[in-house]
């Protein structure tokens, strides 16, 4: 097998040495934080629908200026994982979740914690782009200090403080008072994560960002994520391996036979795709299945 | 093969043959379609024919006169005749807008209380409640308004007009509070309330989920959520509910009857207890009218089917101008 790093980066091949190839084309990134205590953690979480166990034990610690991936075959629980995180799990009626969701040490499910300041620290970016219709572009950005009643200093800075990190500024920058609609999926999307970066987030959540986006996009939203990951802790769920090689520094793989969903196993993204210690990771990572 | 100029053709005609399945149900469909407005066309061509002499009599007065007299002799011919329904219409715009002012708020809220708020067996009971009010046979709601709700409904006009007594709208002179366009409008607004609320409900139930949850992730409370995403996409529902509300108040007989004091002299003053309703007019009327004055009632019955079909064209322009945005 021939290697080029380069040009892989555009292929759609899914071999594991073309897969570790890209993931090691990448500078190395340990995270900035890795004291115990500070950033997120998981341990034991379970989840259910109703009486149907989808999630069993996940234990996984997030280092802050990372991005995680989860990949994994569609029904094994990724996204109902990263639903615990920010408790927006409990939306579906019938859901029940048990263990702890540590953000700085503290438990997210605490009895007397303000869910919505939890949702603050923990922002999310969904699978379809979501903007908010009534709004123009400049308010759909600002839409979280109003929804959480926040007061800042100076709006317009902030806005395109914003649009900047989300890479949207100067697409967008001449028609802030116009309605998102008029923008394309993944300028929407863009403006999503736009959107989620003005209440300043500790952490940011992605559910299959891309999965509706043309190949354009997807490459400029990973740019976005690379960079933001500098200053936030990032969990990208994804079904795309390409994508989980370029952006994220470490990958958990996620797999459910028939019961609940389980992790596999964590490690390095460069060794996720070169070096899986689990079988049945290299299985999935190599194409056998999923 | 030489590529010398490509010759234009003329776009195709495209045709289609529907199967003989397609072509019946069709036809069912259409027959069904334009049934309801044949039958709507032909009542307004009814009342148009009935009423047409007297509106020629009376002209541009049968709308702006307030008077309703006929005098006849003893072969029961017609001697004297003044027909005027302004005092009428006049009541039953007051009424109405009274009935929708209280009745829209109340609903939105119970609308937002089903969909947001209220556990689900208590949903399930309440949905069936509201629904049953809507099929409340109209004179009962009368007969309560008169017995009980009256006695309150004129205290809470005693304070209004204590307090805002000096708008031309809320005076009183003389003071008389009983039966007044007021009190209708509030027993009004308690029959057209399960109709507004049910279809709020349906609206504020579609608002869609991804921005739903979009506003949650976002750390919005519930009402923050609401106000950003379901009022925003349920408003135009809202008012078409509105203006069906509006349009059963206007057309409501038995009830205004029942409550309101009928009294041929334009009133504006709300909480005066002297009123009007085009509606009730014909119920009192019709039982003891002579021939003359019965085709006064369908000419009647005529303009308050075009105030009827002009306000919900009104309704439909306004949906059209202010839905889009929270869609």
């Amino acid at each position: 097998m021939i290697q080029t790093p380069e040009s892989e980066k555009t292929m759609s091949s899914t071999t594991p040495s073309s897969l570790a190839s890209v993931a090691q084309a990448k500078p190395e990134r340990n995270g900035t934080n890795s004291a115990q205590g500070t950033g997120l953690e998981t341990r034991g979480i379970h989840a259910w629908f109703g009486k149907n166990h989808v999630l069993s034990d996940i234990n996984l610690d997030f280092t802050a200026g990372s991005v995680t991936a989860l990949i994994g075959p569609s029904g094994c629980g990724k996204s109902t994982f990263i639903r615990t995180i920010n408790r927006m799990h409990e939306f579906i009626p019938g859901a029940a979740m048990a263990g702890e969701v540590l953000l700085d040490g503290k438990d997210v499910y605490a009895p007397g914690v303000d869910v919505t300041k939890i949702r603050l620290q923990i922002g999310m970016v969904f699978q379809k782009p979501n903007p908010f219709p009534s709004m123009t572009i400049g308010e759909n950005v600002l839409s979280g200090l109003k929804l959480a009643q926040l007061k800042v200093d100076n709006k317009d800075d902030l806005l395109e403080e914003c649009l900047v990190r989300a890479g949207l500024w100067t697409e967008v920058k001449d028609r802030l008072n116009t309605h998102g609609g008029s923008l394309s999926g993944g300028q929407q999307q863009r403006l999503c994560i736009a959107r989620a970066l003005a209440v300043r987030p500790q952490v940011l959540l992605m559910d299959e960002p891309c999965s509706a986006l043309d190949p354009g996009s997807t490459l400029r939203i990973e740019d976005t994520i690379r960079e933001l990951s500098d200053t936030m802790t990032i969990v990208i769920v994804t079904h795309n391996m390409q994508q989980a090689a370029r952006v994220s520094d470490y990958t958990a793989f996620f797999l459910s036979d028939g019961g609940p969903g389980e992790m596999i196993e964590v490690a390095r993204t460069s060794e996720i795709f070169s070096q899986p210690k689990d079988q049945r990771t290299e299985n999935y990572v190599t194409g056998r299945f999923g | 093969m030489t590529t010398s100029a490509v010759q234009i053709p003329e776009p195709r005609e495209i045709t289609t043959e529907p199967r003989l399945s397609d072509k019946v149900f069709r036809g069912v469909v259409t027959t069904g379609g334009l049934s309801s407005l044949v039958v709507l066309g032909l009542i307004a061509l009814f009342l148009a024919y009935r009423g047409f002499e007297v509106i020629k009599q009376e002209g541009l007065g049968f709308i702006t006169h307030a008077e309703w007299s006929i005098t006849l002799d003893e072969s029961a011919n017609v001697v004297d005749s003044k027909f005027g329904l302004s005092a009428m219409l006049v009541g039953t715009i007051l009424c109405s807008i009274v009935a929708v002012i209280i009745a829209v708020p109340i609903s939105v809220f119970s609308a937002l209380f089903l969909n947001f708020y209220a556990p689900a067996w208590m949903k399930r009971i309440l949905v069936a409640i509201v629904d049953m009010m809507a099929a409340f046979p109209s004179i009962l709601f009368g007969i309560w308004g008169f017995l009980v709700l009256m006695p309150s409904v004129e205290y809470w006009a005693k304070l209004i007009n204590k307090y805002l007594g000096w708008i031309p709208l809320f005076e009183v002179k003389p003071y008389f509070f009983t039966r007044s366009p007021f009190v209708a409008g509030v027993v009004l607004a308690i029959m057209i309330i399960p109709i507004i609320t049910s279809v709020s409900r349906e609206v504020f139930a579609q608002a869609p989920l991804d921005r739903i949850q979009a506003a949650f992730a976002l750390g919005a409370t519930r009402w923050a959520m609401i106000k950003a995403v379901v009022i925003p996409y349920g408003r135009s529902g809202v008012v078409g509910g509105a203006m069906l509300g509006l349009g059963r108040a206007m057309g409501e007989t038995v009830a205004v009857y029942t409550v309101l004091n009928i009294v041929f002299q334009v009133n504006w003053h709300v909480l005066l207890g002297a009123g009007g309703n085009v509606a009730s007019l014909i119920i009192l009327k019709f039982g003891e009218a002579s021939a003359y004055e019965i085709k006064a009632l369908m000419a009647a019955g005529l303009v308050l089917f075009f105030l009827t079909l002009s306000v919900n064209a009104i309704a439909n322009f306004i949906v059209k101008r202010t839905g889009k945005s929270g869609r």
